[in-house]
């Protein structure tokens, strides 16, 4: 079998390249993509411990997040679609009308 | 009857309200002026139905106290709202509410046709209520009270033609000279108040038993200090000097006000005050004689300053400082009795004196009016002969002038010569007396020659008035002159209730009823006072002779000056001018209190708002305003707009809590 270390192992990669991507790339839907994988690398690290430990309270709550994420991705691209018929573009270097 | 003595105050009180809730609402003159003066009446017919029973009783019951409810209980303070009746207070609750009543008939002819009809008569009640609760009130702060409320009445309706500025401005004087008086009468208040509970564990206020605890006072020492407190209370309330500078500014308030409330009531609280507390004062002989020399210096002072006046009101204003003074130099050789009987026949003649020159001017006035003139209706040189054209209105004034110069047979005569007799013969004061009694008699000689240069000057002689008037003069209806002829009658009559023991004629009434009140008084005087000393009749008959000589030496000045050789005043004024001129200005005591108490406060006020308000207030408001716009001009730069930057310090933020987790 695989080891948990493994699992976790994968899961902690999965999330810095997440981490990464919204940090540092311009284009909004990709740091949107990129905070999917953050949230399914958590739900991967939720499903390893629940089979390591035989609790199936991870797995349940594996449902919640994705139920979330979805909802979230569903938000977020509302909203950059208004924002796109306001500036003709989802670059986030754009996004400072907030500005001081 | 003795029961319903809350009758006497409430009744104004319900006119107050009815007539100041609704009187706008009710167009109509008569009603309110009927209510006023029925609610005042009420309270004279209660008051007469308790002189009447207290006359029934003996003089030792003649002591009547009615809690109406308990008021300030706390810990060892208990103050009740509740009266006291005895000889002293009848007297006071028979003049104000007498007088009182026929000054309200009078007010309704006089204010006719004024807008703000009610307004007045809803002041006068309050007035009356208050002055009623200072009368009655059986411990000092109910009295206080009503002090407080007669000042505020005497503001509101000196203020009454609010659209003078004079008139306003006069209001505020008054109200804060009497005001500075308040302020020594609380202290006076505090001092008694401290003293008997710190030393002896009494803490009251109550009238009654502060004169049964008054054998614990000491002579002089704390007295002293408290006695002079209260009578710098009394100074600015009776218009004594220092503070008796607002009284002639009071007269732009309609006459009838200046007949009640600077004539009759409230001037004489300050008398009233220390007749109720004369236990305590005549344990303070420095007091004593402060109050007897003030008194004098008083009387000889405004009078010499009426004297010179063309305003007939302003006449009668120095008058009463003038005759206020003399209560007070009764009141300061421990004449008590005698300063109560000035008060009441003072009350009488000067009240009549008052709504007489009302009824004058009045007249006056429908004249200049009729003829579209501008002329002003209260100078005394526009007046002149009017003794043929206003009947009722000349006899009334004439009689009531020679009771004020103290002629035998009217009532001034009575009171004014127990006075200087008193003042002449008291144990008090040794070799001051022969000067108390001179300034008072000289003092005697001026009042008679200014109140009838007054009655020359405006009713004999020839018509000064413009002659295209001169035929729309005419005597004042009835609802004028009634009250006149009353008081009129009461001025000559009201002197034979306290004819004095020489004359034989009558027994002295008022100074049986009175001594009950002021015996232990005389008790304590009697402790270092030696008045065994027997005077002669001769004495007596022979200053009797002297105050009657002045009097009539003063008349016939007057006459001779203003009847037969009327060149002479003007050569006088002309001969000297500078005295005539500091005489005529008040000898420019205003001008003094401007320049050493108003320019100081007005220019500490300015300090104050340029310096304080501005500067600090204003700078340390202003300042933490403009810090906080600092600390954000600063914080800003963190709104940088750039989503970066935002989810780096998302990002950090997370790093460090688990960092700190992690490591811990």
């Amino acid at each position: 079998m695989v080891s948990l270390n493994s699992y976790l192992l994968v899961s902690a990669v999965l999330f810095s390249l997440g981490t990464i991507g919204v940090l540092t790339r311009k284009n909004a839907i990709v740091i949107f993509m990129c905070i999917e994988l953050m949230l399914n690398s958590v739900n991967l690290t939720f499903i390893a411990l629940s089979r390591h430990l035989g609790n199936l309270d991870g797995q349940i709550f594996v449902l919640f997040v994705m139920t979330v994420a979805a909802a979230e991705a569903a938000v977020g691209l509302a909203l950059m679609i208004a924002f796109y018929n306001n500036k003709e573009t989802i670059d986030v270097d754009d996004v400072n009308m907030l500005k001081w | 009857m003795f029961d319903n003595v809350w009758l006497i105050p409430f009744l104004p009180l319900v006119g107050f309200v009815i007539n100041g809730l609704f009187g706008k609402k009710i167009k109509n003159e008569a009603i309110i002026g009927g209510i006023a003066t029925l609610a005042i009446f009420g309270s004279f017919l209660v008051s007469c139905g308790i002189l009447m029973q207290m006359i029934g009783l003996s003089p030792e019951q003649r002591v009547f106290e009615k809690v109406m409810f308990p008021w300030i209980h706390s810990g060892v303070l208990k103050i009740d709202m509740a009266f006291l009746l005895d000889p002293l207070s009848c007297i006071m609750i028979m003049v104000v509410t007498g007088v009182g009543s026929l000054i309200h008939l009078y007010s309704i002819g006089y204010m006719h046709g004024e807008e703000g009809f009610y307004r007045y008569f809803a002041y006068l009640n309050l007035f009356c209520m208050s002055m009623l609760l200072l009368v009655l009130g059986n411990n000092l702060l109910v009295m206080f009270i009503g002090w407080e409320g007669v000042g505020l009445c005497s503001y509101l309706l000196i203020g009454y033609y609010f659209h003078k500025k004079s008139a306003g401005d006069a209001a505020k004087k008054a109200f804060v000279m009497n005001r500075v008086g308040d302020f020594g009468f609380l202290l006076g208040l505090f001092i008694l108040f401290w003293w008997f509970g710190s030393n002896y564990n009494i803490w009251t206020i109550n009238f009654t038993e502060i004169k049964a605890a008054s054998h614990l006072l000491p002579y002089g020492g704390v007295v002293t200090v408290a006695t002079l407190c209260f009578f710098v209370g009394a100074t600015g309330k009776s218009a004594q000097i220092p503070l008796y500078t607002w009284l002639p500014d009071a007269m732009e308030g309609p006459t009838p006000v200046s007949a009640l409330i600077h004539a009759a009531t409230m001037v004489t609280a300050g008398i009233y005050m220390i007749a109720r507390m004369s236990f305590i004062f005549i344990k303070a002989p420095e007091t004593m004689m402060v109050i007897a020399i003030v008194g004098a210096l008083t009387a000889i002072f405004a009078a010499t300053i009426g004297t010179a006046q063309n305003d007939i009101k302003r006449v009668l204003a120095y008058s009463t400082v003038s005759q206020l003074g003399f209560m007070f130099l009764a009141m300061g050789v421990g004449a008590f009795t005698a300063g109560v009987f000035h008060l009441m026949t003072h009350a009488f003649f000067k009240a009549c004196l008052f709504l007489g020159s009302g009824s004058v001017i009045h007249s006056m006035h429908h004249a200049l009016h009729h003829g579209h003139l501008n002329d002003d209706a209260q100078d005394m040189r526009n007046m002149g002969g009017l003794k043929s054209k206003m009947p009722i209105t000349f006899i009334t004034f004439l009689v009531s002038t020679i009771a004020i110069a103290g002629i035998p047979g009217f009532s001034g005569f009575f009171s004014k010569d127990e006075i200087l007799w008193q003042a002449f013969t008291n144990p008090y004061h040794g070799s001051l007396n022969v000067l108390l009694w001179g300034t008072g008699a000289v003092a005697a000689c001026f009042t008679a020659f200014y109140m009838f240069r007054l009655v020359f000057m405006t009713f004999f002689g020839e018509c000064r008035i413009n002659p295209k008037v001169k035929d729309h003069l005419h005597e004042s209806p009835l609802v004028i002159t009634i009250p006149l002829m009353v008081l009129g009658f009461l001025a000559v009559v009201g002197g034979y209730l306290g004819m004095p023991k020489l004359m034989g004629m009558l027994p002295n009434y008022l100074e049986h009823w009175l001594d009950p009140v002021f015996e232990l008084a005389n008790e304590y005087g009697a402790t270092y006072a030696h008045a065994g000393a027997h005077h002669p009749h001769s004495l007596e008959w022979g200053l009797m002779g002297a105050s009657v000589a002045i009097a009539v030496v003063g008349i016939l000045i007057a006459r001779t000056l203003y009847i037969s050789s009327t060149g002479i005043p003007a050569k006088f004024t002309s001969a000297f001018p500078v005295l005539h001129r500091a005489v005529y200005n008040k000898w420019y005591i205003d001008e003094l209190y401007d320049y050493i108490v108003v320019n100081p406060c007005k220019a500490l006020g300015q300090g104050l708002w340029k310096g304080f308000d501005v500067l600090i207030v204003d700078g340390v408001v202003n300042g933490v305003a403009n810090v906080v716009m600092a600390f954000g001009g600063v914080l800003r730069f963190v709104q940088s707009g750039y989503i970066y930057n935002y989810a780096i310090s998302m990002a950090l933020g997370v790093a460090v809590i688990l960092g700190y987790y992690i490591f811990r």
